[in-house]
């Protein structure tokens, strides 16, 4: 018998507020001249809506995205009936028609900024787990069980991790704590605080992050470990140290966003630091071709992935693609060409530049893809030979677990990454200075926004929070770690194929028309 | 080799300030008035620049047509005033088919020629209506074209719009005939057509006139409208004409090298007699996209019409219909027609309706069209809002009437070229370097139905749900 795996250690979490002193709440929260600030509505609210220093008694401008809202209202301590001067007032915050979209949601974004923020899952009614897009992840469910009662184990001790190289070649049988990995973000697409603060937390968190097409600047290399080197069609800033650093070596024939598209980086990105790092001109744009002009078989794909491996002898080899409706053939392809990682990235994933009649018609979406390719990998028998990692608009923790129950050992995840640095998903990443945010820029002001502390803390936070929700639902199916999620599809249901009267036990996909 | 088309774009910027996506709310009450860490002063895309009004002088909210939604003027102002709503102008332009979004994106492409590219995932819904029930596959196994985006394998998007014989005929004596069909070819599968309803101005003709003249593709007019000042285009003037009219027009109009007739009853009597009077030109039957298109294309493809033009609605919905089919359902029905009789190879098809953004073409061709012809994009690109109010007889709110047609032109230009692009886009990661060979090529598609059968249909078992909701 197996000996019983020790707890795992969860990374700590810190207490990390937004970068912008007025935050956006699905509540505002407003308080009128006639606030005498006595300082009860700071003494009464358990949330920390309102705050009052020791040493300062003016009322402060309400914390607003920690309202509970209107469900408060039967509380002792709802502010708005307390207060004596009658100065407060609670309403929907009516910002939220102009924030997120069908994907991501208003909602979506608030609870995984504050999941960034503390680690938890929000108190506030915030639906984060199922957007608004009326098809895939939004209309899949876990099925309902009655032994949610059940105590099971403990946080701690669930098991995470997920074992990478399942080829038995001598190479390390690596494992990640999580069933997350961090998506590819070019230095040059990213604020280097950003990509950093990213290997940091995957440090942290005992995962691994990607440089993305952009080379590798010097400030990865204490998290070396951690971080992914990509080579992808540009070969920008591919170079032999940085396949020796690798603990993973990820070829991007494709991306979800854009497939058979290449790479795209506006001249005005391409600051002197980032020309130096892919050793081209400054200012001017930079394409990554498509596809990989020496690979056209299986054959000289494998000759790629011979070449790194002969290059570093401990490195894992991932393939990424991206999903056409012939990538069961492919992700075969990938394994008998000696990949220990299968990485399919569904069409509807994130991007910093691409065209958008190619981000919504190109490919297929991920929720079609990861059933697919399983299937097929389960019917030549290899699947239990390789990794299969999933992207592409996975979006929330909840999506992870769908994802792995469809059958992918894991996800990568690009954009919540964002969204936990305070992204709004404006969409304007490539254009002009890049992100007015400061994070997908490498603008010499805007650039500077973000510390690699602040940017790590979140992200541990985000993934922390996430952690829960896995639990939650491994508990749920008395499950003891994630790897026996793998496949169980038989654990979900969509609500198309369930008959009316199981569908209506469900709670019925957000379906909402936004301006767009 | 032919010559490389290109679509030369230049920007074009709008007369009238577009309507903005964005308004501001300002609780004035709460700003100091002149503070200096005013966020406005620092908007990183400088939108308050030009029309920057002191709080105090503001008289109306601003509706902000450059604002990209950053939100820090929102999250950084030191007395938190800000807010922001989307402007009610914007939910009321255009309808549930021409959404605003699509009307915004219009008017984009028509300013700049470039084609929309944004950060961040995609933004829409899973699945739609229409053409938003597909995709468009790519290409990782089948040869990728080498950079097509990027010009260095060249991507034709070439169709042709006259008739093809099937086989080489005989005379009676045994030798071939030698008699030829003429090849006319447009260098891109988008036609022009003039619109329905707008301010048609003389102006307004020139411009999208001289657009279609340049792009090399052609503009479909109503012959009412036919002046001596565009005989000099008349290469690319295609005159709708009724079988009442056309010996008149032709005879007063030189240059002309096609025509649309009208479907009736007589169609072919009349296709017949013009072969025998004008051999070379290209003959177009304009025919309702209706129930019987089908079997109308396959009599019409008989008479020897070279290209066929079906006409939907301005929404792509099937005509005369209580239960109207989506344009792409009707595509599918007349291709397959026609292909079952193994007769597609002569005839040409074009579709017009709904056609409303660059993905639209491609998904047009894949489901069986040669070529689409648009109109309503037309008079979008030239500031069009959709407010119909020219049909009540009222003035155009942007007087599209007064434009100055050169302007017009670059407009449409700028449109088609970006158009063009992103068609290059899509059929660059499918593999295909020919328009032609994109035509019902399904094989390079993916349909919602099939996916949902084929990925959850082994999970979730049957769908108990018909339709897309």
């Amino acid at each position: 018998m197996k000996s019983r795996k020790k707890k795992n250690i969860l990374p700590e979490t810190r207490v990390t507020p937004s970068r912008f002193r007025n935050t956006i709440g699905k509540y505002t929260v407003r308080r009128n001249s006639r606030c005498i600030s006595c300082g009860l509505c700071a003494k009464l609210c358990p949330y920390g809506v309102h705050q009052r220093y020791d040493n300062f008694n003016k009322s402060l401008r309400p914390v607003e995205h920690k309202c509970i809202g209107f469900k408060c209202r039967g509380n002792d301590f709802y502010c708005i009936d307390r207060c004596p001067e009658k100065a407060l007032t609670l309403s929907l915050n009516p910002i939220l028609d102009t924030l997120g979209d069908y994907r991501w949601t208003d909602e979506m974004l608030i609870a995984h900024w504050e999941m960034a923020e503390t680690g938890n899952l929000p108190v506030v009614d915030l639906e984060y787990s199922l957007g608004n897009s009326g098809g895939g992840f939004d209309k899949i469910r876990f099925k309902m069980t009655d032994t949610e009662s059940c105590p099971g184990p403990a946080d701690e001790d669930i098991d995470m991790s997920v074992l990478l190289n399942k080829r038995a070649d001598g190479r390390p049988e690596k494992t990640i704590s999580m069933p997350c990995y961090g998506g590819g973000m070019s230095f040059g697409s990213t604020a280097l605080n950003v990509i950093v603060g990213r290997a940091r937390a995957a440090k942290r968190l005992n995962t691994l992050t990607c440089t993305g097409e952009g080379g590798y600047p010097e400030e990865f290399v204490p998290y070396a470990d951690h971080v992914i080197t990509q080579v992808a069609t540009g070969l920008f800033g591919v170079r032999e140290k940085t396949i020796q650093y690798a603990p993973v070596v990820e070829f991007k024939y494709a991306q979800g966003a854009k497939p058979g598209l290449g790479g795209h980086l506006l001249g005005d990105k391409v600051t002197p630091k980032v020309a130096a790092m892919r050793e081209t001109v400054v200012g001017n744009a930079l394409f990554s071709p498509f596809p990989f002009h020496s690979v056209y078989s299986v054959e000289d794909h494998k000759k790629h992935v011979d070449w790194v491996k002969e290059i570093n002898p401990r490195v894992l080899v991932s393939v990424k693609v991206s999903t056409p409706s012939d990538v069961d053939m492919v992700a075969v392809g990938i394994y008998y060409a000696g990949a220990h990682i299968v990485h399919i990235d569904g069409s509807y994933g994130g991007t910093g530049a691409a065209p958008d009649i190619a981000k919504k018609n190109i490919a297929m979406p991920i929720e079609y893809a990861i059933p697919k390719v399983h299937k097929f990998l389960t019917e030549e028998g290899v699947r239990n030979k390789v990794c299969l990692i999933a992207s592409g608009g996975i979006r929330n923790g909840m999506d992870v677990a769908k994802a792995v129950a469809l059958g992918a050992d894991g996800v990568v995840i690009g954009t919540a990454e964002l969204v936990a640095l305070d992204c709004v998903r404006c969409g304007n990443c490539e254009s002009g200075r890049g992100c007015a945010r400061g994070i997908a820029t490498t603008d010499s002001e805007l650039g500077e926004m973000i510390t690699e502390e602040w940017a790590e803390n979140r992200i541990v936070n985000m993934y922390s929070a996430w952690r829960k929700q896995w639990c939650r639902i491994l508990r749920q199916f008395g499950m003891k770690s994630i790897r026996e999620l793998v496949g169980r599809s038989d654990l979900l249901i969509h609500l198309d194929y369930l008959e009316e009267s199981e569908r209506m036990k469900y709670q019925p996909a957000p379906h909402k028309k936004l301006v767009i | 080799m032919p010559k490389k088309y290109q679509v030369p774009v230049k920007g074009a910027p709008p007369r009238f300030k577009p309507i903005g996506k964005y308004t501001t709310i300002e609780l004035r009450e709460d700003c100091a008035g002149s503070c200096r860490k005013c966020v406005k002063k620092g908007c990183i895309y400088n939108i308050f620049k030009d029309d920057y009004k002191h709080v105090a002088h503001m008289a109306e909210p601003e509706y902000l047509y450059a604002c990209q939604s950053c939100f820090r003027c929102v999250q950084e102002c030191t007395r938190g005033i800000f807010s922001r709503v989307i402007n009610p102008e914007y939910r009321s332009l255009g309808d549930d088919y021409w959404e605003a979004d699509v009307i915004h994106r219009t008017w984009y492409q028509a300013h700049t020629g470039k084609i929309p590219v944004s950060g961040a995932g995609y933004r829409g819904p899973f699945v739609g209506e229409g053409f938003d029930s597909m995709w468009t596959d790519m290409s990782e196994i089948v040869r990728p074209t080498r950079d097509g985006i990027h010009g260095r394998e060249y991507i034709n998007t070439g169709i042709e719009l006259s008739r093809r014989n099937s086989r080489l005929s005989f005379s009676e004596n045994g030798s071939p005939v030698p008699e030829m069909t003429p090849i006319f070819e447009i260098p891109v599968p988008v036609m022009l057509r003039q619109p329905e309803f707008g301010v048609l101005s003389e102006n307004v003709l020139q411009a999208a006139v001289r657009a279609a003249y340049f792009l090399g593709t052609m503009f479909f007019i109503n012959p009412e409208y036919y002046s001596a000042n565009l005989a000099q285009f008349a290469n690319c003037l295609v005159p709708c004409l009724s079988k009442h009219n056309y010996l008149d027009f032709l005879e007063h109009a030189p240059g002309i090298r096609m025509i649309e007739l009208g479907y009736d009853n007589e169609i072919g009597g009349v296709i017949s007699g013009l072969r025998a009077m004008k051999s070379g030109l290209i003959i177009s039957a304009g025919v309702p996209l209706n129930s019987e298109a089908a079997s109308r294309a396959v009599d019409l493809a008989g008479f020897g019409a070279d290209t066929i033009h079906f006409y939907a609605d301005s929404r792509g919905r099937e005509l005369d219909s209580e239960n109207p089919r989506f344009i792409k359902e009707m595509i599918r029905e007349v291709h397959l027609r026609l292909v079952g009789k193994l007769i597609r190879n002569k005839v040409n098809l074009v579709f017009s309706g709904g056609i409303a953004m660059a993905e639209h073409v491609a998904k047009a061709i894949i489901c069986g069209a040669d070529g689409v012809t648009i109109d309503i994009p037309l008079l979008i690109a030239l500031e069009c809002r959709l407010c119909y109010q020219c049909k009540d007889g009222n003035a155009c709110p942007v007087k599209i009437g007064e434009i100055n047609p050169d302007w017009g032109k670059q407009r449409i230009i700028n449109l088609v070229g970006a158009w063009r692009n992103q068609l290059i886009e899509v059929m660059g990661a499918m593999g295909i370097r020919e328009a032609r060979r994109l035509r019902g090529e399904v094989g390079r598609s993916m349909w919602f139905e099939d996916l949902e059968r084929e990925n959850f249909g082994p999970i979730f078992g049957e769908k108990k749900v018909s339709g897309l909701v």
